[in-house]
C-alpha cells in the first residue's frame, strides 16, 4: 500500500482508472447539466476538496477536527471581501455604510488587490490551523479532547464574525457580489460560470494527487504510524510536529476549496462557517470511509445530491437525511479499518 | 460595584445549570469514553416537559399560580429525559463502543432528529413558560441590590441535586459499583458488577439530570428546539477543564467557567468573553493536560 512514486504496471494504473473515470464525467458535465445544475455541482466539487482535506487528518492521522468548517469560511471571507471591493465600485460598501462606518477598515484596504486576496484567504487559514495545532498538539491534547476544542473554537468564531455587522456583514454576510467582474466577466455570465467550474475540477484534481502523494510519502507513513501506536512512533519521530503539518495543510486545503465556491455561490454568509456544516464535512468522509482519499470524493459528491433531492422533495426534513447519515458510521468504520 | 455582585450571582446561577448540565457528560465519557452530542437536547426535551405540564395540568392543579405543575414537572423532566437517554444507550450507543468518534457522529445524528421532532410537534418559534408566583419578585441584600428568586432557586436545586448525587456515589451500593466500573471496567466485571448495566443507568441519570436541567431553564428564559445547543459547547468545556469523570473537578470548572462567563462579559461583549474563556481554557491545558482533577486509575 506504501509503494513510493507511481507503480507503471497494469495494476498500478488501475488504481488510477476511477479517477480517471470521474475525471471525464465532470469534463462532460457542462455540456448536459443547465446552469444552476453546473453551478450546483461546482459547489458540491469544492466539498470534495474538503473532504479530501479532512480525511487526510483523520483516516490517515485519527484526529476528528469539527473545525474545518471554520478554515473554510475564513476563506471564502477572503475571497468575498475582493469581490465585495470590486462590486462597490470604489464606494463603500452597503453593510458598512449601514453600520454608520465612514471609511474603510484598514484591513479590508488591501484586499482591493485580487492577488492579495487569493493569497490571504489560503495562508490565513493555513496559518491559524497552524497555530492551533501548536498549541493543542504540543499539550498532548487528543482524540475526543481535540475535536472539542476545535468545535468549541468554530462555534465561537463564527458567533463573533455574526456580532461585527459593521465588519463582516454580520448573519446575512458579505451579499450582492453579482456586479462583480472576474478577469472581464461578469460574475454571473455563464462563461464565467463554466470558468469556475473547470477551475474547481482543476483544484480538486490536484489537491487530490498532492494528498495521494503525500500519503504515499514517509509523512503519510508517519501520520498513520502515530495513529496507530504513537508510543513506539515517538522514537525517533517529532510527533507534535508532524501533526500540526497536517492540519496546517488541512487549512491550505480548505482554502484551494473555498474560491470557486464564494464565487459560484455569489454571496458569502457566515453560515457556512458554523458547526452544523463542521460536522457535515466529517460525515462526508465517515461515509466514503476513513483512509480512502477517492472515497471521500465519492461520498462528498453523493450526500451532497442526496441532502439537495432530499430537502428538494421533502422541504421540512431536509436536516433528518444528514443525521440519518451520520449513522453511516455504524458499519462502515470496522469495514475500513480491516482494510486497513 | 453593585454591578459586579450582580453579575458574579448570575454567574453562579449559570454555573449551576452548566454544572448540572455537564456532569452527565463528564459521567458518560468518564465511565464509556463516550461523548453525547445529543446531550443538549435532552436539556430541551427537560423544557419541553415544563411547557407540556403548563399548558396541560396546570389548570387541574390549582392554575398556573400556585406552581405545583412546575414542581411536579421536575421529576417528570428526569424520568422522561432518563427513559429516553436508557433508550438511547441501548439502540445506539451500546453498540459503538471503543470508537468514541464515531459515537460522537451518531450521537449529533440523534440531536439533530430530535431537534426536529421538536420543530415538528411543538412549532419552531420559541415557547414561554411561566413562573409560579413564590418565584417572582427577588430577595433584598440592601443597598439597592435585588437577587432575583429564580437563580436562588435554582442555586438551591443544584445544591440538594449534587448532594443527592454525593449520597448516591459514595454512600449506596449502586453508587459504589459505578466508581468501580470507572476506575477499572475489567476488574469491577470480574468481581461481579454487571458493567452494561452500570453504563446504561448511568446514562440515563446523566440525561435526567439534563433534563432537570431543561426545566431549571423554562424559568431564565423562552425555550425553543435549539436550546440545547446554546449550552452543550460551555458543557463540553466543563468536562474538558474539569478532568474526565471526578465530580470536584467538574464543580470547579463549572463554577469557574460560568462565572467567569459573565464576569468577562461586563468588560467586553457576551462573544468576545466567550472566545477569552476558551482561550483561557486552552492555555491551562497546556499547564495541565488531564483538567483539574484527573481519575486515578488503579
Amino acid at each position: 500500500m506504501f509503494k513510493r512514486g507511481i507503480n507503471l504496471t497494469w495494476f498500478g494504473l488501475l488504481r488510477w482508472l476511477p479517477l480517471m473515470v470521474l475525471l471525464v464525467v465532470l469534463l462532460l458535465a457542462p455540456q448536459y447539466l443547465s446552469d444552476f445544475r453546473l453551478n450546483q455541482l461546482g459547489k458540491f466539487l469544492t466539498y470534495a476538496i474538503i473532504a479530501v482535506g479532512l480525511d487526510l487528518i483523520w483516516g490517515y492521522g485519527g484526529m476528528l477536527s469539527l473545525g474545518q468548517g471554520l478554515f473554510f469560511g475564513l476563506g471564502a471571507y477572503g475571497f468575498a471581501m475582493y469581490l465585495k471591493l470590486q462590486s462597490s465600485g470604489g464606494k463603500l460598501p452597503d453593510f458598512m455604510f449601514w453600520s454608520g462606518l465612514e471609511s474603510l477598515p484598514w484591513f479590508w484596504v488591501p484586499f482591493q488587490n485580487p492577488l492579495f486576496a487569493v493569497l490571504a484567504a489560503l495562508i490565513v487559514p493555513a496559518l491559524l490551523a497552524g497555530i492551533l495545532g501548536y498549541f493543542v498538539f504540543r499539550s498532548r491534547v487528543q482524540g475526543v479532547y481535540f475535536s472539542i476544542i476545535t468545535q468549541a473554537l468554530t462555534l465561537l468564531t463564527s458567533i463573533w464574525f455574526v456580532g461585527q455587522q459593521a465588519y463582516t456583514g454580520g448573519t446575512n454576510g458579505i451579499t450582492n457580489l453579482g456586479s462583480a467582474q472576474l478577469f472581464g466577466y461578469s460574475l454571473l455570465s455563464s462563461e464565467a460560470q463554466h470558468g469556475f467550474y473547470f477551475a474547481t475540477v482543476v483544484c480538486l484534481m490536484l489537491v487530490y494527487l498532492l494528498t495521494t502523494w503525500m500519503t504515499d510519502s514517509r509523512f503519510g507513513r508517519m501520520l498513520v504510524a502515530l495513529n496507530t501506536n504513537e508510543a513506539r512512533a515517538v522514537s525517533g519521530l517529532r510527533p507534535g510536529t508532524d501533526q500540526n503539518a497536517g492540519l496546517c495543510d488541512v487549512g491550505g486545503d480548505c482554502c484551494v476549496g473555498r474560491h470557486p465556491l464564494c464565487a459560484a455561490s455569489r454571496d458569502h454568509s457566515p453560515s457556512s462557517m458554523g458547526v452544523v456544516p463542521s460536522i457535515e464535512m466529517v460525515i462526508w468522509v465517515a461515509i466514503g470511509g476513513r483512509g480512502t482519499l477517492f472515497g471521500a470524493i465519492i461520498s462528498a459528491l453523493a450526500v451532497s445530491y442526496g441532502r439537495s433531492y432530499f430537502s428538494e422533495t421533502f422541504p421540512k426534513f431536509g436536516n433528518t437525511s444528514l443525521a440519518c447519515s451520520s449513522w453511516a458510521v455504524w458499519p462502515s468504520s470496522k469495514r475500513v479499518s480491516l482494510v486497513r | 460595584m453593585d454591578a459586579l455582585i450582580l453579575q458574579a450571582f448570575n454567574g453562579l446561577s449559570l454555573a449551576s445549570i452548566l454544572l448540572l448540565v455537564s456532569l452527565g457528560l463528564a459521567f458518560a465519557f468518564g465511565l464509556m469514553g463516550v461523548i453525547n452530542m445529543a446531550h443538549g437536547e435532552f436539556i430541551m426535551i427537560g423544557a419541553y416537559v415544563a411547557y407540556l405540564f403548563q399548558q396541560t395540568f396546570a389548570g387541574l392543579l390549582g392554575g398556573v399560580e400556585p406552581g405545583i405543575w412546575f414542581i411536579l414537572a421536575l421529576p417528570a423532566a428526569f424520568v422522561v429525559a432518563a427513559a429516553l437517554g436508557a433508550l438511547m444507550e441501548v439502540a445506539l450507543i451500546r453498540h459503538l463502543y471503543g470508537r468514541p468518534l464515531d459515537t460522537l457522529l451518531a450521537t449529533w445524528g440523534v440531536g439533530l432528529i430530535l431537534q426536529q421532532a421538536a420543530r415538528s410537534i411543538f412549532g419552531a418559534p420559541n415557547v414561554n413558560v411561566s413562573s409560579p408566583v413564590w418565584l417572582s419578585g427577588g430577595f433584598d441584600i440592601g443597598a439597592g441590590l435585588l437577587l432575583p428568586y429564580k437563580r436562588i432557586f435554582i442555586i438551591a436545586l443544584v445544591t440538594i441535586v449534587v448532594i443527592a448525587l454525593y449520597w448516591y456515589l459514595y454512600r449506596t451500593i449502586s453508587g459504589r459499583r459505578l466508581r468501580a466500573v470507572m476506575q477499572n471496567r475489567e476488574m469491577a466485571s470480574c468481581l461481579g458488577v454487571r458493567s452494561r448495566l452500570v453504563d446504561a443507568s448511568t446514562f440515563a441519570l446523566g440525561t435526567g439530570l439534563a433534563g432537570v436541567a431543561g426545566v431549571a431553564l423554562t424559568q431564565l428564559g423562552s425555550i425553543g428546539p435549539s436550546l440545547g445547543t446554546f449550552y452543550i459547547v460551555d458543557a463540553f468545556m466543563v468536562v474538558v477543564l474539569g478532568g474526565v469523570g471526578r465530580l470536584p473537578g467538574t464543580i470547579l470548572a463549572a463554577l469557574l467557567i460560568g462565572v467567569m462567563n459573565t464576569v468577562l462579559e461586563l468588560g467586553t461583549s457576551a462573544t468576545v468573553g466567550k472566545v477569552l474563556v476558551l482561550l483561557l481554557i486552552i492555555a491551562f491545558l497546556q499547564w495541565k493536560p488531564s483538567g483539574l482533577a484527573a481519575l486515578q486509575t488503579r
